[in-house]
């Protein structure tokens, strides 16, 4: 069986709508939501180069360097923030993040 | 000379009212008096100047403004009504702001006083001089507000508060025909200055104006429009109202404005339109019969009133009505000539009248006076001259001004002319009662105040005795010095000066007084008929003003009794309930309407619509906003991506993708 273009889209699709999944089903931690934003960042990279290999264009790969790079950074500053909230809240269940309301 | 009569007052009012604090109320009262005095002094000489030298002239100042065909500018104009205005206003005005010195003597506030009394002097100034119509209203309004501020000057006195309103208000109701009039006469003549209405008055004659599909005669509904506004300021039938509730100011204020200068603004404005009012015959005619209509009505209520100061008031009223009949019969020298001696011998009733009431501490109500005649004998003499002015006794001033009415209206040939006569004639009677009843139950008969009140009971200061010495002078005077000029016709000098012992000086008649700023039509001209009438016309003013006193002191000092009709009485003590009729009529239809607007237009409409409906949607609206913001992340994400969902979907089913 050959790995064509669509499997590597479904793949990618697949892991998309579970971190969308993730983000609503959870409703207790804070750190799984930023692991499924991180699986969303990851399914778009997995596009990105999919796509540079079938396209034959090194854009696809450079641009997926960059995403990696915004997705560490965001890691670093959420688990800052995460540390931070935890500090001062003791807990880090999402349905204790509500007094950002406005 | 032009500028220092009528810019002196503006000036001390500013000072006096703006910097009272700092000058003190010695400060307001020096600068306010020698304001005036200057203007006195300026307007004696413009007399000398414009009507003695025959030089009117008109005094540009700046322009106003100018709005498509409406060019308006500030500009005096002095002729000879003018300057007899000016003549009046500043000596009666220089006369009221010594008094007032002695008179307020005891008042907190004298700095605000004075200023007030200033404020009238310079809008008055304004009125009388006035070269165009707007100006004439500029004045005209500043007279109105500072007699509102007058007669409420006591603000602690609720009584003078509603007085100080219902003048205001009552007057507002004259203005309102008289801006009518105004416009109307910018409509028909293209333009507002006096000088060039007055040229073109005569081409104007068949012209009518179209309302509501009936044709109006157009220089009659403006002559009737200015007059109802002269019907307003001059407390004539009608608008009569509010002229005795205005006796709640004080007393200089009664002397100066309602009774010299500002309610006779109204004899001003008719006797200035002179050459309009001639070619409008049925307008002659009303002011005619509602002036001796209010001459005799007025001097009725007088006859009972207990109130020294309204008794006053009507008999102010009634001499007004005298001008309006003479003005009617188309002998507005006559007029002028009233309102002149008048201005002097009513002022020095009414500051005498205040120097009583300051001697009974503040006792305006007769029938608590009594037997003042020996303990303030200098008041009394000058009363005396005021009344016997008044009633027109030969020699003093009422005597020439009254009866040259008389005579003109008997001479004017018309129905309504010999009504006036009629009606005239009774009114000198009752003068006579009514001026006479004052003087006795104040200053004669038993004492009939408390112990109190007559132990203090003192002669007014000097400051205050000085001004009724000069006005008595007057009194005495000013009707046999200046019948001649305001008066008397050419063919009267050669006529009468046997008989009535009266030398003019060559030259001295109205023709040349007066020059250009009256007009009257040569068939019109009662003045002139007036050496016609037979011998008992001229004498009856005088023999029914004597038997009016006889009367008077028949009943108050030999105690005769006269049956009273009891029903005429209670409904003249009720001033014919005209108070009453407008109370239900006017006073409780328009509170009525006002608080239907109140509740429906204002609070229903306006504000459900307008501020409390606004923020009811805001509030709601917001409700709704603050909703959705939940703070729930999932929530947040959830709208993100489904939003994201039906974007996509919508452009795939759109067929962009």
């Amino acid at each position: 069986m050959d790995v064509t273009l669509y499997h590597y889209l479904g793949l990618s699709a697949i892991l998309f709508v579970l971190g969308i999944l993730g983000i609503f089903i959870n409703r207790r931690n804070v750190i799984l939501i930023l692991m499924c934003i991180e699986l969303m960042l990851l399914s778009v990279n997995i596009n990105f180069v999919a796509f540079s290999a079938y396209l034959d264009d090194l854009g696809g790969q450079i641009f997926s360097m960059f995403v990696l790079t915004v997705a560490a950074a965001e890691a670093a500053i959420g688990l800052a923030i995460l540390l931070v909230f935890f500090r001062n809240r003791g807990s880090i269940a999402v349905d204790d993040v509500t007094v950002m309301k406005g | 000379m032009e500028y220092i009569a009528v810019f002196p007052s503006l000036l001390s009012f500013l000072v006096a009212g703006l910097l009272g604090k700092h000058i003190k109320d010695k400060g307001a009262q020096f600068i306010t008096c020698f304001a005036v005095l200057l203007s006195c002094a300026a307007s004696i000489y413009l007399f000398h100047d414009v009507v003695l030298n025959e030089a009117p002239r008109t005094i540009f100042l700046s322009k106003w403004f100018s709005s498509g065909a409406l060019h308006i500018d500030w500009a005096l104009r002095f002729d000879s009504l003018s300057v007899v205005m000016l003549l009046v206003v500043t000596i009666v005005s220089s006369v009221v702001h010594i008094y007032s010195i002695g008179y307020m003597a005891h008042d907190p506030h004298k700095a605000r006083f004075m200023a007030y009394l200033s404020l009238f002097t310079f809008a008055m100034l304004m009125l009388v001089t006035a070269d165009n119509l707007l100006q004439l209203f500029f004045g005209w309004e500043g007279v109105g507000l500072s007699s509102y501020l007058l007669i409420g000057f006591w603000t602690h006195k609720e009584s003078a508060n509603k007085a100080a309103v219902k003048a205001f208000v009552v007057n507002r109701v004259g203005d309102f025909a008289f801006i009518l009039g105004i416009m109307a006469i910018f409509v028909l003549f293209g333009t507002l200055n006096l000088e060039e209405i007055f040229l073109n008055v005569s081409g104007f004659q068949g012209h009518t104006f179209n309302i509501l599909g009936h044709e109006y005669h157009a220089l009659t509904l403006i002559a009737t429009l200015l007059f109802l506004g002269a019907v307003g300021k001059s407390a004539q039938l009608g608008l009569h109202t509010w002229l005795p509730d205005a006796m709640e100011g004080p007393t200089p204020v009664s002397a100066l404005i309602h009774a010299a200068t500002m309610v006779t603004a109204g004899v001003f404005l008719v006797a200035r339109f002179s050459p309009l009012f001639e070619y409008a015959p049925f307008a002659l005619s009303l002011v005619c019969v509602v002036g001796a209509l209010t001459a005799f009505i007025g001097a009725t209520m007088a006859l009972v009133m207990n109130d020294i100061k309204r008794v006053i008031a009507y008999s102010t009223m009634s001499q007004l009505g005298y001008m309006f009949l003479a003005l009617g019969v188309s002998a507005y020298g006559a007029a002028m000539f009233h309102l002149f001696t008048h201005a002097f011998f009513k002022s020095l009733l009414f500051l005498g009248a205040g120097a009583v009431i300051h001697a009974v501490s503040d006792e305006q109500d007769m029938r608590k006076m009594g037997g003042l005649w020996a303990r303030i004998p200098n008041t009394y003499v000058f009363m005396w001259i005021g009344v016997l002015a008044l009633t027109g006794m030969p020699f003093f001033a009422g005597y020439y001004s009254k009866d040259i009415i008389l005579e003109a209206a008997f001479a004017s040939h018309s129905t309504h002319g010999l009504m006036a006569f009629w009606l005239g004639t009774a009114t000198a009677l009752m003068t006579g009662f009514y001026a006479a009843r004052l003087l006795f139950l104040s200053f004669h008969g038993t004492p009939r105040m408390p112990e109190a009140v007559q132990k203090n009971i003192h002669e007014a200061s000097r400051v205050m005795l000085y001004p009724l010495m000069i006005l008595s002078v007057m009194a005495i005077m000013g009707g046999y010095l200046f019948e001649g000029g305001f008066t008397a016709s050419v063919s009267d000098e050669i006529i009468h000066v046997d008989e009535k012992g009266i030398e003019y000086t060559s030259g001295w008649n109205r023709e040349v007084f007066w020059g250009d700023s009256l007009y009257v039509q040569p068939e019109n001209d009662s003045l002139t008929f007036v050496h016609h009438v037979p011998v008992w016309v001229k004498y009856l003013p005088s023999v029914m003003g004597g038997i009016g006193i006889l009367l008077a002191y028949m009943i108050y000092i030999r105690h005769m009794c006269f049956p009273v009709f009891k029903p005429v009485r209670i409904l003249l003590e009720n001033k014919y309930y005209v108070d009453n009729i407008y109370d239900v009529l006017v006073v409780q239809t328009v509170k009525r309407l006002g608080l239907f607007f109140k509740d429906v237009g204002d609070r229903l409409i306006i504000d459900g619509a307008g501020p409390n409906g606004l923020a009811l949607l805001s509030r709601r609206l917001a409700g709704v906003f603050s909703a959705v913001q939940t703070g729930r992340l999932y929530f947040y994400a959830f709208v993100m991506v489904a939003s994201l969902i039906a974007f996509i979907s919508w452009f795939m089913l759109e067929g962009h993708l």
